[in-house]
This record gives C-alpha cells, structure tokens and sequence, in this order.
C-alpha cells in the first residue's frame, strides 16, 4: 500500500513539536531544581494520635518509615520552584500527548507497525522513558530531576529526527511479522524504562560522591535526593525493565527462528544483547552481594544502560549483521 | 551465587588446627577453591569476564557469520590480525577462553544451587521465628495502647490472625501473660529464583545438545516444478553439521519448487516473496504425494522434524546452443544476484558438445554463456544495467567463450563463473559479445548458434534442523516466569505482640504492637506494613473493646 504522504508529514510536524515542547519542558524542569533549596535529611519522627474507639481510648504509635516524602517533597518549597515544576510536568504530558500523535500519526502514514526503522524507535524509545520517569515521579521525590532524564532523551530524538531519520516506508518481507511488532516493541520499552535507573545511578554516584566528601558537587549535589532513594528508585525500575528485556529478546529469538532459520545465532546485535542482559544480571547480583552494594551496583548499572544504547543505536553501524535494518548505514 | 537473599557468610566454620600429610592439604585446597567458586563474588567476577569475552564476539567480524569480512579484517590489519585469529577473536563463541569461562560459571551456578534446594527445604518446614524482644527497633513498628484492662492476649491474636490469611504464621506464649503471632510470606521469591536458576541450567544444556544434532544446508533450487529431497548432504549446496551429525541420518521429505513471484515497491525495495511449493515427508513420502505448502519469508515449511526457509531467489537465464553438426542442448543455471535492489545479475552457463568423448577435442569445444542479467534492462553507451528488480524487460549481456573450461583441472570450479585462469592461459578464448533479450540468437563463426530462450527463477533454500529448539524455548518461558517471580515476592516478616494491662505504667492498659522487617529489598514494605498494621490494630482494638464499636 503506498505511503500516505501527507500524514507523513504531519507525523514529522508532530515530532518536531514535541522535541521543542520538551526542551522547553526540561528548562522549566532546571528552573525547579535552580530554585530548589538543598534539604536536610529528616527523619520521620514518630507519629502519636489518639482516637476513640468503642469508648475507649486507643493510642496510636507508628515509626514506619514513608516510602518517600510524598511525590515531589513540595513541604517548604519555595513557591516560584514548586510553580515551574508544575509547569514542567503539565509541558511533559502535553510533549507527550504529541508525541503520542507523532507515532500514531506515522503508523496510520505506512500502514504498517510504526516501528520499522531507527527513526521510529528511538521515538518509540523517548516516549517509554519519559513515560517510566512520570511514572516513578509519583512515588520517588524526584521531578526536579526531570531534566536529566528529557536530556539524554532528546539528544536521541535530535539524532533520531536529523542524522537517523528515514522516509516513511513500508518494510522488507522479513520484517513483516507480529514476533517483530511484540519484539521491537518491548526491546524499545525496555529499554526506555532501562534509562531511568541509568540515569538514577549516575545520580546516585555524585550524591554518594558529595556525601563522602562535600566539596564535590557542592551545589548539585545536597539536592539531589539520598543515595538510598536514588538506589531503590534504580532497583526498583530495573525490576520492570529487565524481565521485559529478557521477554523481548525471547520474542526476538522466536521471530528469529522463523525468520532467519535459528533461534540464536550470535548475530552482534544478538551478542551485545546477551553482554547488556548479563551485566544487569551481575547488578541484581551485586545487590546481594557484600562489598558489592551502592557505588558498585550503581556503576554496573550505568555500564548496563550504555551496552543496551550502543546496542540499540551504534551496533547497526559497527557491522553489518542481520539486524541492519535500521534504514541507516550500508 | 550462595543467596541472592543475603550477604555471602565468608566466615568460615572453626577450621580444626593444620595437621601434616598431603591428602589433607589437598583436601582442604580443594574445599577453599570450591567454596570459592561457589561463592557469590566470583560468579559476579565470572558474569564480568562472559560480558567481557563475548564484546570481540560483536565487535569483530565473525567466521561462523561473515567469513569474507573476516578474512578483509586479516588481511587490513597485518601482525594485529594474525594475533587475533590465533588466539581465536575470530570464532569467539567457539574458543577455549569462552568456554572456560561458562564451565566455570555453570560449575559455580550448580554448586550453589544445590545447597539453597536444601536450605529451601528446610525454610518452607521450619516455623517462623520467634518474636523479637523489642518490635520498636524494627524498621517498621506501630503499637496501640487501648485502655481496657482484663483482655485475653488469645481472643485478641485470634481476631488478628484473621486478617492475616496467606501468611504463615505461628503463635507463642511470652512472659508475662504476654502473647505475640510470627508470621512470614513471600516464600516464592526463593521458589521462583530457583526455579530461574535451573531453567537457565535446563537452556543451557538444551542449547548444548542442539549444536550436537543439528544441521543446516542450503541450496538453490529452479522454481520451475523442480523436485529437491533432503536424502543427503551431496543434496546441498551448502551444509553445516553439528558435531555428532555425519549427514547419513537426515530427515527424509521431497520439496517441489512450483512457482516463485515477489512484489517489489517503486523504489525496488522487495515487499513479499512467495513460493508455491509442494511436499512430501512420512506417510505422503510412502505413498508418494504431495501436499501443497505457501511458502513465505517468515513461513518457514516445517516438516519431518526439519525447516525450510525460503532465504532468496533470484534469475536463471535459458540458453539454446545448435552446435555446428545440428545437435541441441539446452541448459538453466541460476546466475548470481549481484545487488539486491536492481536484481542485476551474474553468472556463467556452461555447455560440453554433445557425443564429443576424446578429451582433446573436449577441451577445444567446450562452451560458456557469461555475462550480466538485467531483469529491467536499461543499455546506455552498449553497457547493460538494471534498474528494478522485476522481469519487465529483461535482457542478457553476454560474452561467449570457448575452449577449455578447465573442469578437469582436479580444482573446483564456481558456477557462478569461469575459471579465469583457462582465460590467461589462453586455453579459453572469448569468441564473442552480444546483448540479448529473450528470443535473440547469435552466431559464432563456427557456425554454433546460441539462442536467449526465456529466464526462470529460482529460490535458495534454507534446510535447518534442531532437535532441542523447543526444550531451550520452554525452558526460556520457565526463566522468564522464575525472574519475575524473584523479582516481584518480597519476602517480609511480621510480629504482633499483646502486652495485657499490668502493674505501674502500663496499668489499666493493653498494648498491642506489629513490628515487620522485609528481608530482602527493603522497597515497597512501607506500604503495605502501614496499611496491614492499620486493618490489623483496628481488628485488635475491636477485639480488645468489643464489637459495639
């Protein structure tokens, strides 16, 4: 079926737009975090209240710990902050609703899975991130943060618009599959989700950094939030994105059998996805393991995140393998 | 790999005072590099070095994969390439290092694994642990003081352990007239690691056997009705075994290659092949009929415990030589495709003379039909090339040799081309050059006549078989279900004391405290202990005041 021109180019209009409303996003975002005073770490003292029940009077005592101090930790902010950081989420979710446009709007153009080419994923790719990020957001006070994560998001997009970009097209017989939709779908997801503990655990080693010694990271560092929420915010979304990964690159595997007469053939996109899958099996491994833990754990998880990158972006153009697809390179 | 759970206990058991002979040395040497092994370090340490060994394995190009650019990289890269190849960067995930490196790490898997089986056996029948002196210096701790004195510690615990239904639990007397519930959960985050763990055992071995029995081949194959049967690796034109496999055992089954066609976009990008094919295997292949099969990329034909892929196509031009004395032959190879988006192809048809059986006369006749196939030719300057890769106007630029062809040389020959070599020596000469288009014909001086028939195509089959796909697959599934299991059951603790109204502070009250320790990640107990302890306080102080409440 031929390409509709047309929502082609609305589709380009669309992801131009959202590349530019979350640049304005990711500066009202350091706004927040410019404006942000550093906070002391306080511990939740222990809470008494009295109620009546049944006549009799019952006192309550509790000193479990939050998960966290509410979504954004707004106790004591100043007002100007808390203003722009509200401003940078309702521009994120605004950003994302056209980006959402943008994928579908390209989908309708080819009429096909809009996930074919480079292009597409990395889009693909920056709308999970920044989804998985809002999502963590509301249980980690962490939006001030939200710059560090639409950074490295738009550095791809950037990329993925100019250098990466690719016509509208359908795709070639052997990608005409629904493992392919499953697997490049989830790989793309999992990997976007994969981006927030990378960038929690680069976080995490300059606020473990300053904290081990002040004079680093003066200003930067006593506001970003503890080591231990940035730990549990990586652990925790590490969690979701590598039994995702795992499932996308079964699907891979299933589609591969079919498609190329093997399940597993050491393709280099196949093998840097089994060096990326085994590094973050050393960093839930080395959670668990003494010595291991914090500024260790957080560096393998960083070395993790960058394999899934140079897999997802860079192998394509390193050699030719099977999955050189991409509409980029030869 | 000890427990995923805990930190590794490194201290070691008292070891008894260093007695002399060897045996015991050795023993003991053997024990301390077992438990080395198996230790949790050294499989983190080992997992590094299988990242780190298989990085050439994407980095550098592949024998198994690319032997063409493998030999490019040699060549390019003098002293460094040949260094490479000996130790093996070229064949990573075949060489002694990589290999080194999982057996160890396997050896470490298992030796740790069996262990925490027994330990897991021991945990689901042991009772939980008794209560803890002091709940509050717990990381999660809440305690109600009700005033009512003259409660039953029992009949409260009883109304608690009511909202308690999954967890198990046991209930003790303290001192004091005090009484408190133990109680734990999340029991499947170890099942569920272990059930990972082994899967992941069960993959690897699966994987192992397969590349014992496997195989697979390839072959070109006329889509004009031809017939290809799987009866032995002469059949192939190209074929793998796996190591236990000597091809005298192949699964028997007939492919019938009927039609072959392919839609192609505007701009030459192929956007679906098809084959018509028909098959016979087992029963069909006994009696002798055919089952009709579509064969698509992506639609591999699986029969007999084997697949087959359609992995290209391509042209095969037919050409007619009327030697000098009248007779005929007629012959169809398949030329080369040469750049996938124009279909432009290459190739080399050869012809002996009929009833010639004296070599020398053999070597002065014999015949070669080469040059470039152009499905959708445009000629400019006499040059052919093509420009889609679709027959919409084909045409042939051909050179014709004739001479010796050089296939007696012991040396095999490509049929792709000829053998260059007969052309330098001079014994094979190049007696003319024509662009033709189906139905053209031309003469040779010796009055030899080549005619253009008309162009087939053909496809290139993939044959591949693997008997243990299905297991790896399965255990892949089971790997999946044990991870998100590990990664989502917290195990967690919890402890209700009731502390009954006695003498100086405490007097005319009851006090019921919870207390709760995650014993894994602390993340994500919070929520859940405070909205637990809030039901199980409220059933307590119901409990303890009286259901009017």
């Amino acid at each position: 079926m031929p390409v509709n021109e047309h929502l082609a180019q609305y589709s380009n209009w669309a992801y131009t737009s959202t590349v530019v409303i979350y640049v304005l996003a990711m500066f009202f975002y350091l706004g927040e975090q410019a404006l942000t005073r550093a906070r002391t770490a306080a511990t939740a003292p222990a809470a008494r209240q009295l109620v009546t029940a049944g006549g009799a009077t019952v006192t309550r005592t509790s000193s479990t710990p939050t998960e966290d101090e509410g979504d954004t930790g707004r106790r004591g902010e100043r007002p100007t902050a808390e203003r722009l950081g509200r401003m940078a989420v309702a521009l994120t979710l605004l950003g994302l609703v056209v980006h959402v446009v943008s994928i579908v709007v390209r989908g309708l153009a080819v009429h096909r899975w809009p996930l074919g080419n480079m292009y597409e994923f990395i889009s693909f790719f920056g709308l999970i991130a920044i989804c998985a990020w809002l999502f963590m957001a509301r249980k980690f006070a962490i939006r001030r943060l939200g710059a560090f994560v639409l950074l490295p998001v738009l550095i791809l997009m950037f990329l993925g618009g100019t250098v990466l970009y690719a016509q509208a097209e359908p795709v070639q017989p052997a990608l005409q599959s629904y493992w392919l939709i499953i697997h490049v779908t989830v790989v793309s997801a999992a990997s976007g989700i994969l981006l927030v503990p990378g960038v929690a655990s680069v976080m995490y080693l300059m606020r473990g950094a300053h904290d081990r010694n002040p004079e680093r990271f003066v200003k930067f560092g006593p506001k970003l939030p503890t080591t231990s929420t940035l730990d549990r915010l990586a652990y925790r979304s590490t969690i979701v994105g590598f039994p995702l990964f795992t499932f996308g690159v079964i699907c891979g595997a299933i589609w591969a059998e079919s498609a190329w007469g093997r399940f597993w053939g050491w393709d280099p996109k196949e093998t840097t996805a089994f060096i990326a899958w085994v590094v973050y099996a050393a960093y839930l491994h080395s959670r668990a393991t003494a010595g291991w833990r914090g500024n260790r754990a957080a560096i393998i998880n960083i070395l993790g995140f960058g394999v899934m990158i140079f897999n997802l972006f860079f192998v394509n153009f390193v050699d030719s393998g099977l999955h050189s697809y991409a509409g980029v390179g030869s | 790999m000890t427990t995923l759970d805990q930190p590794t206990v490194t201290a070691d058991e008292p070891t008894p005072p260093p007695r002399p002979g060897s045996v015991r040395a050795l023993l003991a040497l053997l024990r301390n590099s077992w438990r080395g092994l198996t230790a949790m370090r050294t499989a983190l340490v080992l997992l590094f070095l299988l990242a780190l060994a298989a990085l050439p394995g994407s980095l550098l190009p592949q024998q198994a994969l690319n032997p063409n650019n493998v030999a490019t990289y040699i060549s390019q890269h003098g002293w460094w390439g040949t260094l490479l190849q000996k130790l093996q960067f070229f064949q990573v995930f075949s060489s002694v290092w990589f290999a080194a490196i999982y057996v160890l790490l396997f050896v470490s898997l298992v030796g740790c694994l069996l262990p925490r089986v027994i330990e897991y056996g021991r945990q689901l029948t042991a009772k939980p642990v008794i209560t803890p002196r002091n709940l509050a210096r717990l990381p999660h701790h809440e305690q109600i003081e009700i005033d009512a004195p003259d409660v039953d510690p029992a009949a409260v615990l009883t109304a608690v352990r009511g909202e308690l239904r999954g967890w198990r639990q046991v209930e003790r007397d303290e001192r004091d007239g005090a009484r408190s519930v133990s109680a734990e959960r999340g029991f499947f985050r170890e099942a569920g690691n272990l059930v990972f763990h082994f899967a992941m055992v069960g993959l690897i071995v699966a994987f192992a056997i397969g590349k014992f029995y496997s195989y697979t081949g390839q072959v070109i194959v006329l889509a004009n009705g031809s017939t290809w049967c799987n009866s032995g690796v002469l059949q192939y034109d190209s074929f793998t075994p796996g190591l236990r496999v000597d091809g005298t055992q192949l699964a028997p089954f007939c492919v019938k290659i009927n039609d072959f066609s392919a839609n192609y976009l505007t701009n030459g990008q192929p956007d679906a092949y098809n084959s018509d094919i028909d098959y016979q295997s087992g029963q069909s292949l006994a009696s002798d009929t055919w089952q009709p099969y579509d064969l698509k990329v992506n639609s591999p034909l699986r029969t007999a415990g084997d697949r087959v892929y359609l992995i290209n196509h391509g042209y095969a031009p037919q050409f007619t030589v009327t030697f000098p004395d009248g007779q005929v032959r007629t012959q169809v190879i398949q030329w080369q495709p040469d750049d996938a988006a124009t279909g432009l192809s290459e190739g080399a048809t050869k012809f002996d003379p009929p009833d010639v059986t004296d070599p020398a006369q053999l070597t002065k006749q014999q015949l070669a039909v080469t040059g470039l196939f152009a499905p959708t030719a445009t000629v400019s300057g006499g040059l052919v090339t093509s420009t889609y890769p679709a027959l919409n106007n084909p045409e042939a630029s051909v050179v014709v040799y004739q001479g010796d062809l050089g296939e007696d040389s012991g040396t095999g020959q490509s049929i792709f081309t000829i053998d260059q070599t007969m052309v330098d020596q001079g014994k094979l000469k190049n007696v003319d050059a024509a662009n033709m288009k189906p139905g053209d014909q031309i003469s040779l001086k010796d009055g030899t006549k080549i005619k253009f028939d008309n162009v087939q195509q053909w496809v290139a089959l993939q044959i591949a078989h693997d008997p243990t796909q299905d297991y790896v697959l399965i255990f892949a599934v089971f790997m999946l279900l044990g991870l998100i299991t590990s990664l989502t059951v917290k195990r967690r603790r919890l402890w209700v004391r009731v502390v009954p109204a006695g003498e100086g502070e405490t007097a005319g009250r009851t006090v019921v405290e919870i207390g709760g320790l995650a014993r894994t990640d602390q993340a994500g107990y919070g929520e859940e202990f405070t909205r637990l302890s809030a039901r199980l306080l409220d059933a307590a102080a119901r409990a303890t005041v009286g259901e009017d409440s």
